[in-house]
């Protein structure tokens, strides 16, 4: 096995299209746990966590990008505009995983329990590749996530980050596990609404094969806003009956297995229970918008 | 590979294996055996230790990943002799059965004592939810914690 060491983007493209075998390895929080246990052994690693190219993030005309080696930390630490991100970041692992753990690391493994992942849906996130052959490149988060541990990368390219609009409105990120730390989530939910769009966004975590956009019910509740005049006129009450027929429709929307952290069951009433307290909460924070 | 880190401010070399872990450079190749081996997978803390002053699971990094950088480990927390402050604690509250995790749980609470020198019951829980500890019931580690920050923070 070969440890690739490069020491700028340029030459980590340039060694990955030479080796497109070799595995990035960023913080570790997935890649070493299966060489650990002797379930990986690729023939060979590239280390880009110490690319200060994929560090960076930015936000430019309501445009954000966030480099694929943020960790965890650093976006709890620095983007407290972006709640639902930093509510899914602080979230993840302990503050030992935050401090290593990355969006690309949650991007590339593609596993549908990543937390970032809800959020990056529920913002129509782009994941932006770079090879040393064809440039840049971004593609669609569904695009990008085809199935559970399935990217559309190709061999020669590295994630470099993640983009998405700004979106003005509240929102949130929450999960179920057994613990409040060091929790693979058994269900996972990012809510956001889009005041210039009208429109709220729904996206679950673990309880399918991919990340989940809960369509049906953003549908549903984005006009009962609209009849219920809320779009307008936030203090507007909505109608206890649209909440119910949302929670319903985004545990409907749900695709859940039976594994050794929960049954479908239990996922897919988890999905009702998370979607009830993010609309609720949205709704108050609507009424009293710190997002302003 | 060689690997060339520098630990607890003394550059070290060793040669080792493609794949092998920071801890596993730390205790197969450098004799340093604070840093305690368990679960291999980032859920248990016992091998915390510092890279570039970050506190990270060091099971989770690639020994190559740490070439040339800072490493600080609980053997770096001695000063001239003399436990660290948190490992005074630590014995005074009797906060060690077995004392395996108890390397990690120092330097976990070194970590958080020297940003926040006087953390609330919430943010202490939440520094130390990376390390397990299978015998305390964590009521006479959080007692140390106390015992560490108000030491630390006459001492400042």
């Amino acid at each position: 096995m070969d440890v690739l060491l490069p020491g700028s983007l340029d030459e980590a493209l340039t060694m990955k299209a030479e080796r497109p075998e070799a595995i990035p390895l960023a913080g570790g929080t997935d890649v070493m746990v299966d060489m650990n246990f002797g379930r990986l052994r690729p023939p060979a690693i590239i280390d880009v966590s110490r690319l200060g190219e994929l560090t960076s993030h930015t936000e430019d005309n309501g445009k954000i990008y966030l480099g694929s080696g943020v960790t965890y930390a650093t976006i709890v630490r620095e983007m407290a505009a972006f709640k639902p991100l930093v509510q899914a970041s602080r979230s993840v692992g302990s503050p030992q995983i935050r401090n290593r753990g990355t969006v690309g690391g949650n991007l590339g493994t593609a596993s549908p329990a990543g937390d970032a992942l809800p959020v990056l849906a529920a913002y129509d996130a782009e994941v932006v590749l770079r090879s040393q052959a064809r440039g840049e490149r971004s593609l669609p988060w569904q695009t990008f996530l085809m199935g559970p541990k399935k990217t559309a990368i190709a061999p020669d390219e590295l994630i470099v980050g993640t983009s998405w609009r700004r979106v003005r409105g509240p929102g949130s990120f929450s999960k179920i596990g057994t613990r409040n730390a060091m929790v693979i989530a058994v269900a996972g939910l990012c809510l956001v609404v889009d005041e210039e769009r009208r429109r709220v966004r729904v996206a679950l975590g673990s309880v399918g094969p991919v990340i989940i956009r809960a369509s049906e019910a953003e549908e549903k509740v984005s006009s009962a806003l609209a009849t219920a005049g809320c779009w307008d006129d936030p203090t507007k009450p909505m109608a206890d009956q649209s909440i119910d027929e949302f929670a319903e429709l985004v545990a409907a929307a749900a695709r859940p297995l039976d594994d050794v952290r929960g049954t479908a069951a239990y996922r897919r009433h988890g999905c009702k229970v998370l979607a009830r307290r993010a609309i609720t909460w949205a709704l108050s924070e609507r009424r009293m918008p710190s997002w302003l | 590979m060689v690997v060339r880190v520098k630990v607890n401010g003394e550059w070290r070399e060793a040669e080792v294996w493609a794949g092998t872990s920071l801890l596993s450079l730390l205790r197969d190749a450098l004799n340093l055996y604070g840093s305690k081996n368990a679960c291999e997978q980032g859920e248990c803390g016992s091998c915390s230790v510092w890279l570039d002053g970050a506190l990270v699971c060091s099971c989770l990094v690639l020994a190559a990943q740490a070439h040339e950088r800072d490493v600080r480990t609980v053997e770096g927390l001695r000063d001239d002799g003399r436990l660290h402050p948190v490992q005074e604690a630590f014995v005074e509250a009797g906060a060690v059965q077995c004392g395996f995790c108890t390397p990690g749980f120092v330097v976990a609470v070194a970590d958080l004592l020297q940003r926040d020198p006087d953390p609330s019951p919430a943010t202490v829980r939440e520094a130390l939810s990376g390390n397990l500890c299978r015998c305390t019931g964590y009521q006479k580690i959080l007692d140390a914690v106390s015992l560490a920050a108000a030491r630390l923070r006459t001492q400042a």
